[in-house]
C-alpha cells in the first residue's frame, strides 16, 4: 500500500511538472506576451517600446531558463534601471534586488501583474473563499443525491424509481450557467427571496443565507443527478445479492434490510464518484463565481487568464491540478480501504 | 414610439405555426419509424419506452429546426431593428412582423436567434464528437489490447489532459491571440488525420487478400479524406466547398482535444474486458493480425456502450460549447449560439428576464433529449 502511494505521488509530481510546462509554454506565446505588455504599459505603445519592455523584464530570456526560475532551480535576476543599479523586477512584491532562488520549490509563487501583489496574497484568500463555497455545496449535494439514489434503487422499476431517474437525468442536462439563470429568474427577479449576486459574501457582511443560497444551489444541482444515478446503479446491484435475499428470507422487514444490510455496501461506489466530482466542481466554480460575482478561485482564474497574468495563472493551474490528482489518489486509496476485496498493487 | 403587442395566446400560436416544417417532418419520420419499427433494430426498439420516444422526439425536433432554420426564423438573427430594443415578447415591428420572444439588448429578434443558434450547435457538437470518437478509438484500441508501454504512455497523456480543468484548457487554447500561432492548425492537422488512418487500417485489415475490393475502398477513403483534410486544416479546398473560419476551427480543435481522452479511457476499458473473450482467442489462434482483431472482432462488440457514450458526449459537447459562449471565447460576439446569448442576457437579468429564457430552455431541452436517448439506448442494450 505504501509503495503504491509513493508511486502515485511520483506520477503526480511528473504530471504537475508536465502540465505547468505546457501552461508556461502557452502563456509565453508571442500574442500572449504582447497582451501582457500592453496591459502593463498602455494601449498605444509602439512595437519598439513593447519589445524593450519585454527585453528589460526578462521575457526574452531562454524559455527553459525562465521556467527554471519559476520552478526555483535557476536564480532569478533583478532588473537594471537606467543608471545600471539593480532594482527588483516588480516593485510591488518585495523581491530582493540581488540574484536569488525564488520559485515554487522555495514556496514563492511569484508576482501577479494584474493585481499588483504577490500571487500568494491573492491566491490563498481566494482559495479560502472557494473552499467555503465547496463545503456548502458538498453539504447540500451529497446527502440529497445519496437519498435520491437510495430511494430510487431500493425498488428497481417502481414508480418512485422512474420519476427520480428522470429527475436526475434532467439535472445532469442543466449546466451551471443554465440553472443559474433559471434560479436567478425564479428566486431573485420573480419571487425576490434571494440575492442574485454573491459579491457581498466576501465583503464585510460575510456569508448570509440571502446572498449565498443561489450559488450553492446552482453548483449542487448539476452534480446531484450524476451522483444519484451512480448511487442508484450501485444500490440496484446490491439489492440483487444473495445476502439481501437471505436477510429477507429470515424475516427482516424491508426497511431493516435496506438500512442494515444494503446501505453500507451500496455506498462504496458513490464514494469514488463523489471524490471524482471535484474536478467537475472546479469548472463549476469558475462559472458560478463569475455569474454571481463571488471573489474566489474561479474568479481569480478568469481574471488571470483574461489578462495573461503569467505567475498567477501558473499558480492557479498548479492548485487545480493538485486538487484533481489528490482527489484521484484519495478515491483510489479510500476505495481499497472501504472494499476489502480490492487490493492495490 | 409606443410598441403594439399581440396577446399571449397569439404568441403561442405564432411559435407553433413558425415551426410548421419541423412538425411536418417530425410527423413523417415518426409515422415511418413506428410503421417499420420491427425492421429498424435498435432504433425501432427505442419506441417501446416513454423515455426513448421523448428522447427521439426532442433530438429530431432540434435536428429539423437546425435544418429548416431559414424557414422557421422570421428575421435575420444579426439584423438590428432599433425600435425593438429590449422589446417584450409579442412586440410588433413597424412593418407588421412580430418579435415572438421579444428583442434583446441590441434589438435583434430573440426567437430567430434561438432558431439559428441550433444550427451552430448541431453542426459543431456532433462533428466534434465524431472526431473525438475517432481519436479515442484509434488510440484506445492498441492501449487496451497491447497494454505495456504503449498503454502507460497513452494513459499518462490522457490523464494529463483530464487533469486540466476544462475551463483553463479553453482559456489557453481558444484565446484570440492563438489563431496567429500555428498551434490550432497543428492540432487540427493531427486530429483530422485520425479518421483517415482509422478507415485505411479498417479496410486494409479486412480486405488485405482481396485487392479488387481493397483498392477502390482505399482510394475513396484517401481522396475523400484528404479533400476534407485540406479543406479543414489549410482552408485550401480546391473546389471551394469545404471551408471553416479560423475561430470555428479553433473551437472545434479545443472541444475535440478536451473530450477525446474520455473516449480513450472508455475504449481502453472496454477492450481490456473484451479481449479475454473466447472469440478473440479463436481469432488469435487463426493467426489474425492484432489490428484485424481490434477493428473487426473487438470494436463491433464494444458498440453498445460506445453508442450510449456518443449520445451523452454530444450533450456534453453542447454544454462545453455553451461554456465557451458563456465566457465569450472563440465564437464571434454577435454569433447567435445559445451560450453567447445566455452570457449577454444573464448580465441584464435584473432588468429583463425574457432574453435569457429561450436560449436557456433550448440548450437544456436539447441536452435533456440526448440524455434521455442515451438512457433508453442503455436500457435496450442491457436487455439483449
Amino acid at each position: 500500500m505504501l509503495a503504491f502511494i509513493v508511486r502515485r505521488l511520483g506520477t503526480m509530481a511528473l504530471t504537475m511538472l508536465c502540465l505547468t510546462l505546457v501552461v508556461f509554454f502557452m502563456v509565453n506565446l508571442e500574442p500572449n506576451l504582447r497582451k501582457l505588455s500592453i496591459s502593463q504599459l498602455d494601449m498605444r505603445s509602439s512595437d519598439a517600446h513593447i519589445e524593450s519592455w519585454l527585453q528589460r523584464n526578462g521575457y526574452r530570456d531562454n524559455f527553459f531558463v525562465r521556467y527554471g526560475r519559476w520552478l526555483g532551480v535557476v536564480e532569478k535576476q533583478p532588473n537594471f534601471n537606467a543608471e545600471g543599479q539593480p532594482v527588483p523586477r516588480f516593485s510591488y512584491c518585495n523581491e530582493p534586488a540581488e540574484p536569488h532562488y525564488g520559485g515554487i520549490l522555495q514556496g514563492d509563487f511569484g508576482c501577479s501583474t494584474k493585481f499588483k501583489t504577490t500571487v500568494a496574497a491573492k491566491l490563498f484568500p481566494a482559495l479560502r473563499a472557494t473552499g467555503i463555497l465547496m463545503f456548502w455545496v458538498m453539504v447540500v449535494m451529497v446527502p440529497i443525491s445519496l437519498l435520491i439514489g437510495i430511494l430510487a434503487g431500493m425498488r428497481e422499476g417502481s414508480r418512485t424509481d422512474r420519476s427520480l431517474s428522470v429527475a436526475s437525468i434532467t439535472t445532469t442536462a442543466t449546466p451551471e450557467y443554465v440553472s443559474g439563470v433559471i434560479f436567478t429568474v425564479i428566486f431573485a427577479s420573480w419571487l425576490g427571496w434571494l440575492n442574485g449576486s454573491a459579491a457581498s459574501a466576501t465583503g464585510p457582511g460575510g456569508i448570509t443565507f440571502y446572498n449565498f443560497t443561489l450559488p450553492v444551489m446552482t453548483m449542487a444541482i448539476y452534480g446531484i443527478g450524476y451522483i444519484a444515478r451512480m448511487t442508484r446503479a450501485s444500490m440496484v446491484e446490491v439489492m440483487t445479492q444473495q445476502y439481501i435475499r437471505t436477510a429477507r428470507l429470515k424475516g427482516l422487514s424491508f426497511s431493516a434490510v435496506v438500512v442494515k444490510h444494503a446501505l453500507r455496501n451500496a455506498l462504496i461506489a458513490p464514494f469514488t464518484v463523489i471524490m471524482l466530482q471535484f474536478p467537475w466542481l472546479l469548472t463549476g466554480v469558475v462559472i458560478v463565481e463569475v455569474m454571481f460575482r463571488y471573489q474566489g478561485f474561479g474568479y481569480t482564474l478568469v481574471e488571470a487568464a483574461g489578462n495573461n497574468d503569467i505567475d498567477l495563472l501558473l499558480g492557479c493551474s498548479l492548485v487545480s491540478v493538485a486538487v484533481v490528482l489528490s482527489t484521484q489518489l484519495i478515491s483510489d486509496v479510500g476505495y481499497a480501504y472501504l472494499n476489502p476485496r480490492i487490493r492495490v498493487q | 414610439m409606443q410598441l403594439e403587442y399581440v396577446g399571449a395566446f397569439q404568441i403561442v400560436l405564432g411559435v407553433l405555426f413558425r415551426f410548421w416544417p419541423v412538425w411536418l417532418s417530425l410527423a413523417v419520420v415518426l409515422t415511418l419509424s413506428i410503421t417499420y419499427k420491427k425492421r429498424l433494430g435498435l432504433y425501432g426498439q427505442l419506441f417501446d419506452t416513454g423515455v426513448g420516444v421523448a428522447g427521439v422526439v426532442i433530438c429530431l425536433f432540434w435536428l429539423f429546426t437546425a435544418i429548416f432554420s431559414g424557414t422557421v426564423a422570421p428575421f435575420d438573427p444579426l439584423v438590428q431593428n432599433v425600435v425593438m430594443k429590449d422589446a417584450l415578447p409579442g412586440a410588433m415591428t413597424p412593418d407588421g412582423g412580430v418579435y415572438l420572444f421579444g428583442g434583446d439588448r441590441l434589438a435583434r429578434d430573440i426567437f430567430s436567434r434561438m432558431v439559428f443558434g441550433s444550427q451552430i450547435v448541431l453542426i459543431i457538437a456532433p462533428a466534434a464528437t465524431a472526431f473525438a470518437l475517432m481519436v479515442g478509438i484509434t488510440l484506445g484500441l492498441p492501449a487496451g489490447y497491447f497494454g505495456g508501454r504503449i498503454d502507460s504512455v497513452l494513459s499518462f497523456l490522457a490523464n494529463l489532459v483530464l487533469a486540466f480543468p476544462v475551463i483553463l484548457l479553453f482559456y489557453l487554447l481558444v484565446t484570440p491571440g492563438i489563431m496567429d500561432t500555428p498551434i490550432p492548425y497543428a492540432l487540427a492537422g493531427v486530429f483530422f488525420l485520425f479518421p483517415i488512418v482509422f478507415f485505411c487500417v479498417l479496410f486494409y485489415t479486412r480486405f488485405r487478400n482481396r485487392t479488387d475490393r481493397l483498392y477502390p475502398q482505399l482510394a475513396i477513403t484517401l481522396v475523400l479524406g484528404l479533400w476534407i483534410y485540406v479543406g479543414l486544416v489549410f482552408d485550401a479546398d480546391p473546389l471551394g466547398i469545404i471551408s471553416i473560419r479560423p475561430n470555428e476551427l479553433n473551437i472545434f480543435v479545443a472541444v475535440v482535444f478536451a473530450s477525446s481522452p474520455g473516449v480513450f479511457r472508455i475504449v481502453r476499458g472496454l477492450v481490456m474486458d473484451i479481449k479475454t473473450r473466447d472469440y478473440v482467442a479463436a481469432a488469435q489462434t487463426r493467426g489474425e493480425t492484432p489490428w484485424y482483431i481490434m477493428l473487426w472482432e473487438i470494436l463491433p462488440n464494444a458498440r453498445g456502450p460506445l453508442i450510449v457514450d456518443a449520445c451523452l458526449r454530444i450533450g456534453y459537447t453542447t454544454i462545453l460549447l455553451g461554456t465557451l459562449g458563456y465566457f465569450g471565447l472563440g465564437l464571434a460576439p454577435e454569433s447567435p449560439d445559445w451560450g453567447t446569448a445566455i452570457k449577454d442576457s444573464s448580465r441584464l437579468l435584473r432588468a429583463f428576464i425574457h432574453p435569457a429564457l429561450p436560449p436557456v430552455i433550448a440548450l437544456m431541452s436539447f441536452v435533456l433529449g440526448l440524455n434521455l436517448l442515451a438512457d433508453a439506448l442503455r436500457e435496450q442494450s442491457l436487455k439483449d
